[in-house]
């Protein structure tokens, strides 16, 4: 992947951030527009299927997904961004099920031509995450010059959950070696905050599971979970937990304050996107990058640390 | 004792004599413990080939049984009992019983697919959890999960529109499963977010719900996605051997 071409790619927000994840949405769109990248949103849109639909039958998930590729492909891109982990997930998995799987292709294809359009074909358009995004756009060594407002002295735990990087068969381009992405230590995240200045701690659960399939259906199970997550985090020495995924970062957020009510457990440990820190890195305000749309308050905290 | 074996050693399994001397030899007490004899002849045969049918469980043949998937489980970690490995053998072998004790937790799995990850034989066995908590539904052994009514409902929502509303889900999914909506917990984080008072966001919330999000010329999309789902579901329900609607 060259940089030069990611300058300006398709953009998949997803449902989740047009709702709980809308703090996501604005500070990715901030971000792109201060490091001068260009997004464009896919016209007219689905959800992917999530990961629930996949449970009523995962074909159904591959025509969802599919759709939105074929979108980008007509809008006459070979990349589609997608910050939210569950969208990169399932895009993926459509790309990796209609290139191996002939029943898929047939499912598609005849939901699609009912439908009324083509069928998307596997390999014109490579989905990636936000991190990708950054990471390869522009690089470590260009946002740190462009740093106005550095996270020195702030430490982060880089949380990057399940599905960006499980099962490995649906991301090939990972686990290339150096500069690639790791699916046992991903690092992207770690690489763009470290180059916006903060001061990342060493966390083992930066690939646990928050439990946010059945973040309402298993309530218990997942504030169990979420707990061990930010337990871990505060342990390790973290003021902020950095997320990636709008499931993921609401999850905490949300067992966070449950695991308080519930269990008498209190934490103190701060739950931000990753575009959230990197925005007021680079000298946006808090309220550009949505801080007062997340479910937990941290504004106290960061204007503390000098940010916002 | 391997972990399939540990029905053995079961309490009701075990006997013990109170009062018992062999050979001059007194082993009353624990000293004298047995595992009663057993003899299994209720086989289902039919279960790992229905399972397999199912979507998710098509690679249950292929596992050998070396515990990656357990090793790795996220809810295994919470609750020993939860034993994908366990439960893949006892499905192989036809154990229905052994494997209906753990009925009402086989739905649990988050889908974190750590197992997935880690299984050296491409079982996925995030896909056979899934398998058989629907098979267990299918067969009537346990009524739909609070998983299920979730999926539903939010598949019900992407099908109808092209996309979801958040709170529409959620708040249905309450209602579906007969909970209050309001919990201590969101009642908490409410207040929260409304004392911060971010305006803009909440009318846009507020807007969701009234002209909800939807997906342009979606009809026919629609009507073929119905359609399929309406196959799928006869197929599954005939390869479990299963009457009527779901």
């Amino acid at each position: 992947m060259d940089g030069s071409d990611l300058k300006k790619v398709a953009y998949y927000p997803g449902c989740a951030l047009e709702g709980t994840g809308h703090a996501y949405n604005r500070s990715t769109k901030a971000v792109g527009k201060s490091l001068g990248l260009e997004l464009v949103e896919l016209e007219n849109w689905n959800c992917c299927g999530a990961m629930e639909v996949k449970n009523v039958d995962p074909k159904i998930q591959t025509y969802l997904s599919a759709r939105n590729l074929s979108i980008a492909e007509d809008m006459g891109f070979d990349k589609v961004m997608a910050p939210c982990n569950g969208c990169y997930h399932n895009l993926k998995k459509a790309e990796y099920d209609l290139a191996n799987d002939p029943k898929s292709v047939e499912v598609n294809e005849r939901i699609s031509a009912k439908a009324g359009h083509d069928a998307y074909k596997p390999g014109k358009v490579e989905t990636i995450h936000a991190l990708d995004w950054i990471k390869k756009a522009v690089g470590e060594e260009e946002l740190a010059k462009r740093v106005q407002n550095s996270l020195k002295g702030i430490k982060v735990a880089n949380y990057y959950g399940c599905m960006y990087t499980r099962p490995r068969h649906i991301f090939p381009e990972k686990d290339k070696g150096p500069g690639t992405e790791s699916t046992a230590k991903p690092h992207f995240m770690d690489d763009i905050l470290a180059a916006a200045g903060a001061e990342n701690v060493e966390f083992p659960l930066k690939t646990a599971c928050c439990g946010g399939a059945h973040s309402l259906s298993d309530s218990d199970m997942s504030t169990k979970l979420v707990l061990n997550i930010i337990e871990t985090a505060e342990a390790c020495g973290a003021e902020v937990i950095a997320t990636e995924c709008p499931t993921c970062h609401t999850g905490l957020e949300m067992h966070q304050v449950r695991a308080e009510k519930v269990l008498g457990r209190k934490t103190n440990v701060k739950i931000l996107y990753f575009t959230q820190l990197l925005g007021m890195a680079l000298g946006l305000s808090a309220s550009k990058v949505g801080v007062q749309e997340n479910l937990s308050d941290s504004r106290a905290f960061l204007k503390e640390k000098g940010l916002g | 004792m391997p972990i399939h074996e540990k029905s053995l050693i079961r309490k009701e399994n075990l006997v013990e004599n109170e009062n018992l001397v062999i050979d001059g030899v007194d082993v009353s007490g624990h000293w004298s413990t047995f595992i009663t004899g057993r003899s299994l002849t209720d086989y289902n045969e039919a279960m790992e080939e229905e399972i397999a049918a199912l979507p998710g469980g098509e690679n249950i043949h292929r596992c050998w049984q070396c515990g990656s998937c357990t090793n790795a489980c996220t809810v295994n970690a919470v609750n020993p009992e939860f034993n994908p490995r366990y439960w893949i053998y006892l499905i192989r072998l036809g154990m229905e019983e052994e494997l209906l004790r753990d009925k009402d937790i086989i739905w649990q799995c988050v889908s974190c697919n750590k197992c997935t990850y880690a299984c050296p034989r491409d079982v996925a066995p995030e896909g056979v959890m899934k398998a058989t908590a629907h098979w267990l539904e299918l067969k009537g052994h346990t009524p739909k999960s609070p998983s299920t009514e979730f999926d539903e409902e939010f598949s019900g929502q992407v099908i109808k529109t092209g996309k979801i509303e958040e709170s529409r889900v959620i708040m249905n999914f309450f209602r579906r499963t007969e909970q209050p909506l309001a919990q201590p917990w969101l009642v908490a984080l409410i207040k929260g977010l409304a004392f911060r008072f971010p305006v803009f966001y909440l009318m846009r919330m507020g807007m969701a719900v009234v002209r909800r999000p939807r997906t342009r010329n979606w009809a026919k999309s629609r009507r073929a996605i119905n359609e399929y789902v309406q196959e799928v579901e006869a197929a599954n329900r005939a390869a479990v051997g299963a009457k009527g609607g779901h």
